[in-house]
Formats: C-alpha cells, sequence, structure tokens
C-alpha cells in the first residue's frame, strides 16, 4: 500500500509538472496583458492535435514544437495585437476591460474549439510516444513520464530565469507593474504585452505536445485543460510563476491519489473542494503577493 | 409630424399595448400552429429568462458569471428526482430555491473576492457539477440518466411564459430599487459604492443567488421537454454560452436588450443546431467576439446613437426649411 501511495505520488509529479507548465502561461497572460484567457485550453489542444498531425509526416514528437511553437506564439500575438489591443484602447475603466476581454476570449474559445472541430472531426488521436514501461526504484513507470517531466521543468526554468534576469523579462515585469509607467520608460509596452501573450500561448502549445505523448488528443480536450490551467492559477496566486508551477505539481499529486485510491470522476470535484478552502482562508493563493 | 408627437407623448402607453399583443400573440399561438412551433417558442421563453436573468447581476456589476448552466442543470434535476413525488407547479420554486441556495454558498465564497476569482470559479463549476451528479447518480442509483413524463406542450409554453412575465417584473423592479443602484454603481466603481455605504457583498451575494433562483426555476420547466435527461444533458456548457452571447448581443445596459437577442439566437438555434452544430458554434463564437468589440453596447445601445442621428438629421432639414424660408423673404 505504502508502494503504491508512494508510486501514485511520483506520477502525480511528473503529470503536475505538465499542469504547472500549462497554468504558467495562464498566469503569465493574466499577471500582465490582465487577460483572463480562457482560451488557453484551446492552444492546447492545437498543441496536441498539431502534433498528431505532425507524427502522422513523421515528425518526432520531440520535435513538434520546433514548428507548433512559433505557429501558436504567432496567433496568440496576433489576438493580443488586434483583439485585445482594441478593446482595451476603447474601454472605460480597466476593470470594464477585464470584463470584456473575458467574455470576448469566451468568444475567442468557441470559434477555436469548433473550427478545429470542422477541421479535424470529433475522433481521438493517439501519437503516444515512448509508451513502454521502464522499472525505476523497483517501481514500473510509464517512459514518456520521465520525457516530459524533464521537458516541463526544463521550460520552467527558463521561463522564470528569462523573466528575473533577461532584459526583455525585466520590460515584461515592468510592464505588469504598471503599463504608463513601464511606456514612459521607453519600453515598447504594446510589444510586450502582445509577447508575453505569444508566450503564453507558445507554453501552452508545448504542454499540448507533451500532454498528446501520454493521451490521445481530441478537439473537445481544452475545455478541461483550460479548467485544470485556472484552477492551478488560482491555488498558486494569480500571476505568480513560480506558484502556478509549485500548484501544478499539487494538483498533479493530488488528482492521481484521488483516481487512483478513490474514484476518478471526483478530481474536478476535489479540485473544487481545494479551492474553495483556500479562497476562505488565503485568497491570493500559495505564493500569491498581495 | 403628429405622429411623432403621439409617439413622444403616448410613450408608456403605447409600450404597454404593444407587451399586451406579443401576450396575447404567444397565449393565442397553440390555437393555429403545430407543436413544433409551440416548442420552438417555449424554447425561445427559456432563452429570455436565461438571458435577463444572467443580464440581471453579470450586465449590470461586471462579474461575469460563465456558469448559467450549472443553475438551471440544478433545475432540470430537481424536476427529474421530484416528479413522482410532487406537482409540477409545486416543483418549480422548489428549483429555484435549490438553485439560489446553491449560488448563495457560491457566492459567499467568491463574490467578496475580485471580479476575476468570480470568473474563474464559475467557468469550471459547469464542469464540477457533471462530474460530481454522475458520481452521485452511479453510487446512489446505480444508473446513467434519468426518465421524466412528459407534461403537455401548450402547459410548459404558458408556465415558461408566466416565468418570462415574473422574471421580467423582477428585473425591472430591481433596476429602480436601492438594490438596483447599488448594482449599478459596483459596476461603475465598487471602491467608491463600498466608501458610501453600500454593503456590497451582500448586494452582489443576493442579486447572484436571485438571478440564479430564475435559472433553476427555468430548468424545472425545461426538463418534462426533454424526457430524458443525463448529467452531461443538463449541464451542457451550451446553455452557459447562449444565455452570455444573447445578452452581450442584445446589450446589458437596458431591459429589453438580452430579451431581443434571446428571441433571435433562441429561435436561430432552434432552426439551425441540428444541422449545422458545429458551424453554427463557430459563427456564433465570431458574432460574440465581433459585437464585444465593434458594439459593446449591443443592439440596445444602437437606438441611442440611431435616435441622435436620425433627430440631428431631421432638425438639420427643418433648419434648412427655415432656412430657405428666410432667403424667401
Amino acid at each position: 500500500m505504502a508502494e503504491r501511495i508512494l508510486q501514485l505520488i511520483i506520477v502525480g509529479i511528473f503529470q503536475g509538472s505538465v499542469y504547472g507548465l500549462l497554468a504558467m502561461g495562464l498566469s503569465l497572460q493574466y499577471g500582465v496583458c490582465r487577460v483572463l484567457n480562457i482560451t488557453h485550453g484551446e492552444f492546447v489542444m492545437l498543441g496536441a492535435v498539431l502534433t498528431f498531425t505532425l507524427s502522422g509526416l513523421g515528425i518526432n514528437p520531440l520535435l513538434a514544437p520546433v514548428i507548433i511553437g512559433p505557429l501558436l506564439f504567432g496567433l496568440g500575438f496576433l489576438l493580443q495585437a488586434t483583439l485585445f489591443r482594441g478593446l482595451k484602447a476603447w474601454a472605460p475603466s480597466p476593470a470594464a476591460f477585464e470584463g470584456n476581454a473575458l467574455l470576448a476570449a469566451f468568444g475567442v474559445m468557441y470559434i477555436i474549439q469548433y473550427f478545429a472541430r470542422i477541421q479535424w472531426g470529433g475522433r481521438l488521436m493517439p501519437s503516444y510516444y515512448l509508451a513502454d514501461m521502464v522499472s525505476f526504484l523497483g517501481m514500473d513507470f510509464v517512459k514518456n513520464q520521465f520525457v516530459t517531466f524533464a521537458i516541463a521543468l526544463a521550460l520552467g526554468v527558463a521561463v522564470y530565469l528569462f523573466l528575473s534576469r533577461s532584459r526583455m523579462g525585466r520590460a515584461i515585469r515592468a510592464t505588469a507593474e504598471d503599463p504608463g509607467t513601464a511606456g514612459l520608460m521607453g519600453v515598447n509596452t504594446n510589444m510586450i504585452l502582445a509577447f508575453s501573450f505569444g508566450l503564453g500561448a507558445l507554453l501552452a502549445g508545448i504542454a499540448g505536445t507533451l500532454v498528446s505523448m501520454k493521451t490521445a488528443a481530441s478537439t473537445s480536450m481544452g475545455f478541461s485543460s483550460t479548467v485544470i490551467a485556472l484552477i492551478v492559477v488560482v491555488l498558486g496566486g494569480l500571476g505568480s510563476i513560480p506558484g502556478s508551477f509549485v500548484a501544478g505539481i499539487l494538483i498533479g499529486i493530488v488528482s492521481m491519489l484521488v483516481a487512483g485510491l478513490w474514484e476518478p470522476v471526483l478530481t474536478v470535484p476535489v479540485y473544487y473542494a481545494m479551492l474553495m478552502v483556500l479562497l476562505l482562508i488565503r485568497p491570493t493563493g500559495i505564493l500569491g503577493k498581495k | 409630424m403628429d405622429i411623432t408627437r403621439f409617439i413622444s407623448t403616448h410613450r408608456k402607453l403605447l409600450l404597454v399595448g404593444f407587451l399586451v399583443l406579443i401576450l396575447i400573440f404567444i397565449i393565442t399561438l397553440p390555437l393555429y400552429t403545430g407543436a413544433s412551433d409551440v416548442r420552438v417558442l417555449t424554447t425561445v421563453l427559456m432563452y429570455v429568462v436565461l438571458a435577463v436573468s444572467w443580464a440581471m447581476f453579470s450586465g449590470t456589476t461586471g462579474y461575469m458569471s460563465l456558469a448559467p448552466a450549472a443553475f438551471f442543470g440544478l433545475g432540470i434535476y430537481t424536476m427529474a428526482l421530484l416528479q413522482k413525488e410532487l406537482p409540477f407547479f409545486l416543483i418549480i420554486p422548489i428549483g429555484g430555491l435549490v438553485a439560489f441556495a446553491f449560488a448563495l454558498l457560491i457566492g459567499l465564497v467568491t463574490l467578496r473576492l475580485k471580479g476575476i476569482y468570480f470568473a474563474i470559479f464559475t467557468f469550471g463549476l459547469v464542469v464540477f457539477m457533471t462530474e460530481l451528479v454522475q458520481f452521485l447518480e452511479t453510487r446512489l442509483w446505480g444508473q446513467h440518466g434519468q426518465h421524466i413524463t412528459p407534461i403537455d406542450n401548450e402547459i410548459l409554453l404558458y408556465t415558461m411564459l408566466g416565468l418570462v412575465v415574473v422574471t421580467v417584473l423582477a428585473t425591472y423592479f430591481i433596476r429602480r430599487s436601492r438594490y438596483g443602484l447599488a448594482l449599478l454603481s459596483i459596476g461603475g466603481n465598487e471602491e467608491a459604492a463600498e466608501h458610501m455605504g453600500i454593503n456590497t457583498t451582500r448586494t452582489k451575494v443576493l442579486i447572484f443567488a436571485i438571478s440564479s433562483a430564475f435559472m433553476g426555476a427555468a430548468g424545472v420547466i425545461t426538463a418534462p421537454g426533454l424526457i430524458y435527461v443525463n448529467a452531461n444533458i443538463a449541464f451542457s456548457l451550451f446553455y452557459s454560452f447562449m444565455p452570455i452571447l444573447m445578452a452581450v448581443f442584445g446589450g446589458m445596459g437596458q431591459l429589453y436588450g438580452p430579451v431581443v437577442g434571446a428571441v433571435i439566437f433562441g429561435y436561430l438555434e432552434k432552426t439551425l443546431r441540428a444541422q449545422l452544430y458545429s458551424y453554427f458554434m463557430l459563427g456564433f463564437g465570431i458574432i460574440l467576439v465581433a459585437v464585444i468589440l465593434f458594439l459593446p453596447n449591443g443592439i440596445a445601445g444602437l437606438v441611442p446613437t440611431l435616435q441622435d442621428k436620425l433627430g440631428g438629421l431631421m432638425a438639420r432639414l427643418r433648419k434648412g426649411e427655415q432656412g430657405e424660408q428666410h432667403a424667401d423673404t
């Protein structure tokens, strides 16, 4: 029993790293652009489905992000540079902008989802990668879990270092803090906003590729990814990048324990229970600032 | 000129007359059309309830609830579980109460925080409800889904019409009451509203719960027309998306905005959805984005603009006539 729990926790950490990656993109988009991008999961779906399409052309899933990444980055960049920038310019107040952006994202979610459904249909698209078992510490694991964990962790660290160390990262943080002043300091804020949004979309796309190695992709998978990403983001603290990653791993462990020991249907209700408790005692999230 | 003066002096009377005409039309509809038209009209009326009650809270405060379907589905399930025990007309208020209580709980957890937490929380609520109901259903009854005894179409139509009247009247009076003004000031600037002495959390939670109660009641009345429901049908995301689209399209600033949106899209949904589901949803997504971008106040927002434009045109014409008269003398 103890060994089974340990295994579930390790698998949960592996799974959670992908959730963390998912949530990081969303956190970046909300933290910088103030757009609660509920289209996020649809980008994950696009990443997963495109990985399937590319693997049909004989391209290794590990190389797929090289093509998918720029594509989704461009899509996210364009969304922010046209739609959300326009909304921001016309909104009477920041609060009104957040509301309108949310509704617009809701519309975009349906556009992408049903465009994909028309394009690819509703079937399952399996493109498993390295799905054979390997023994590790006396327990059996699927090989791709190590791969996805390594990629997610590396990307998470890379994004964190990029935001905290690089010049561009500093500009992004300044824009998140106070776009007006950042603009006066010579930051091209519109470019930074679009770049951050694109980066979030890119992370979602790569997360999609990682998901598609483990589970079959389908055009309707986006919504549940968005729900998980949103819950993780609130748990970790809205706008906090490391918080998202920590909360992602926490949610991964919880989901594995609930599904493995109790009842798979109840994972989302359990997330909600966690979310409720957290909002009651610490609304800023695990690592969030006031 | 006499007609314009007549319209402007007897505006209220005309409006009431117009509403009475519509009511008469709906009530007498079953006399001269078939069952399918009655069903279409019932669905349209259901969307009117959902859109108006959604706009009652989210339109005025700016707190975006993304889960009308959660409360609507709760109503459907209340009907499915109580249909054998209680008469239909008693279940309607019970369904409303169940949704009211559930919304109260959610509101108390999320509505004292910033709006974004509320939006996030409601977004996944439909999934939460679906999975919870699925779990309970298999555990408690060992079955998937519920059968609901059908009720006569005309009875459903009239009940739904009654609910529409109640919802619209409730919205109308809430808008005019202290609560309505409080809601508007919360939507304008919440901090200022709080400083003026408005108990913002209480107002928000209360109105959110009231608006959800109407959604729950609408669910109860819709349920018999579905005959069979399971968690995925009752808590379909579609019922979250449509009311929002309708209210945004119609315009949330005016009471009639969501009604107009609901009538247009409710009819389109009922006639087109079956054949062209994906294209239909794609098109509606595009419409939603376009309306938010280009018509932030919806169709209702166009009316004052048009009035301004037309008024200006009329004034210019009149001035032109006078100018010509001056030239003549």
